[in-house]
């Protein structure tokens, strides 16, 4: 039963990450790709690492993972906004 | 089953390898063949955990991803986006193929004859067998430090002969005039004491786990160049004749500590059994904050301000907040 959950989140957290991916390469600005790489890609990766703390409990690695999880949107958050940031700069200066 | 999906997986990551590689050379593009160069480097490490070699993926993540990537982005700001076509003569480019697919010929006949041909005979297990007698129990960090530590102490000289070259090329790259977003700057303010503390502790686990000088070395200069990229504004004196005796720490102690081997067992570097553990990680925590320091004037691309005069006066503009 829990094993099925683990395997189902996994399966979304995939889904979610080739959308993310999908959105990378066909959305037409660098604004809505961003969207795309910084939601979908952090949606996934919290499926994904709850499908793994489902499918092996360990209480010390549970709280890597999620620490894991945190840094990796966190930065990810940060880097995005770094990204736009620049970009809307240089757009501005452009014009 | 499990079978046939990891030779699927195997084959995926291999084809992506293959692929990233081929387009890091073919792209024009400069920015994009740096940016493909990071992920291949990030997929490289994926193959490596695949081999079963943690250590080397925990090094090439931070190395060859995290710092050869912010190295490879910083120094080619100034480069026009476009490289121009060069001509190149055909008889040259068919040599260059040529001799690359003679290469690739012969190292994969060496690995499949190593592999399958040999009677087998490794090394692996009489290092296996003296692992325990080295003061680790992590056989990588037992061979780097204890059986081959000769080659970790060249290896510490080629770093600082690298960063010595840099130092006398160049002065320090300039930082660009805009001023850094808030956001980064808040961040760095808890990244960078998260990044130092897991830099310690990968060096101190790297006794029994995966870890190392090398890769906390590597991450305790990540997290000095993410707070240079942050701290544009503030002003901050660094003591260049700490930064000096850092740099050097690594070898010194290397040498020290094999010199005085020298003058108990009459062989450099062998190591009194005894107290070997506690030896390996004396010499690994030197060489982390050499190589942190190494790496980070590696990326200011020179010499900061007043570099001449370190011995006497403290640098007028830094930014290399070496708070230990």
């Amino acid at each position: 039963m829990i094993d099925a959950l683990a395997i189902v989140s996994i399966f979304c957290g995939l889904f979610f990450f080739l959308s993310g991916s999908i959105g990378l390469l066909r959305l037409p600005d660098l604004f809505s790709r961003l969207h795309a790489l910084a939601k979908a890609d952090n949606v996934g990766l919290a499926l994904i690492t709850l499908g793994i703390i489902l499918i092996e409990p360990d209480p010390v690695n549970d709280i890597k993972l999620v620490a894991t999880w945190l840094l990796v949107m966190a930065s990810s958050a940060i880097s995005s906004h770094l990204i736009a940031r620049h970009a809307l700069r240089e757009s501005r200066d452009n014009d | 089953m499990t079978e046939i999906l990891w030779l699927v997986f195997d084959l995926t990551l291999l084809i992506l390898l293959l692929a990233l590689a081929w387009l890091t050379c073919a792209t024009r593009d400069v920015m994009r063949a740096v940016t493909l160069f990071i992920a291949f480097g990030l997929l490289l490490a994926i193959v490596w955990a695949r081999l079963n070699a943690p250590d080397l993926a925990l090094a090439e993540a931070v190395i060859g991803a995290g710092i050869s990537g912010a190295l490879l982005l910083s120094s080619i700001k100034d480069y026009p986006s476009k490289q121009p076509d060069r001509k190149q003569s055909r008889v040259m480019e068919g040599m260059i193929n040529v001799m690359t697919l003679a290469l690739t010929g012969i190292m994969s006949w060496a690995a499949w004859h190593a592999l399958e041909i040999s009677d087998g005979v490794r090394l692996s297990e009489q290092v296996y067998a003296q692992v325990p007698a080295s003061g680790v129990s992590n056989p990588v960090t037992a061979v780097l430090l204890n059986f081959r530590a000769y080659d970790t102490l060249l290896e510490l000289a080629v770093v600082l002969v690298a960063v010595l070259t840099i130092l006398t090329l160049n002065e320090k790259r300039p930082r660009a005039p805009e001023i850094p977003a808030a956001l980064l700057q808040s961040m760095t303010r808890w990244m960078v004491p998260v990044l130092v503390i897991m830099a310690g502790y990968i060096l101190w686990v790297g006794a029994h786990a995966p870890g190392g000088a090398f890769q906390a070395g590597a991450m305790l200069a990540a997290a000095m160049i993410l707070q240079q990229l942050a701290n544009t504004s503030m002003q901050r004196n660094i003591n260049l004749l700490l930064v000096r005796i850092l740099l050097v720490m690594g070898i010194f102690t290397f040498v020290l500590v094999g010199l005085w081997m020298m003058s108990l067992n009459d062989d450099f570097l062998a190591y009194e059994p005894a107290w070997s553990g506690s030896l390996i990680l004396i010499i690994e925590a030197a060489a982390t904050l050499s190589i942190a320091t190494a790496l980070t004037l590696a990326y200011m691309g020179g010499r900061p301000a007043g570099w001449e005069n370190a011995n006497k006066t403290r640098s007028s503009t830094a930014e290399d907040g070496e708070a230990l």
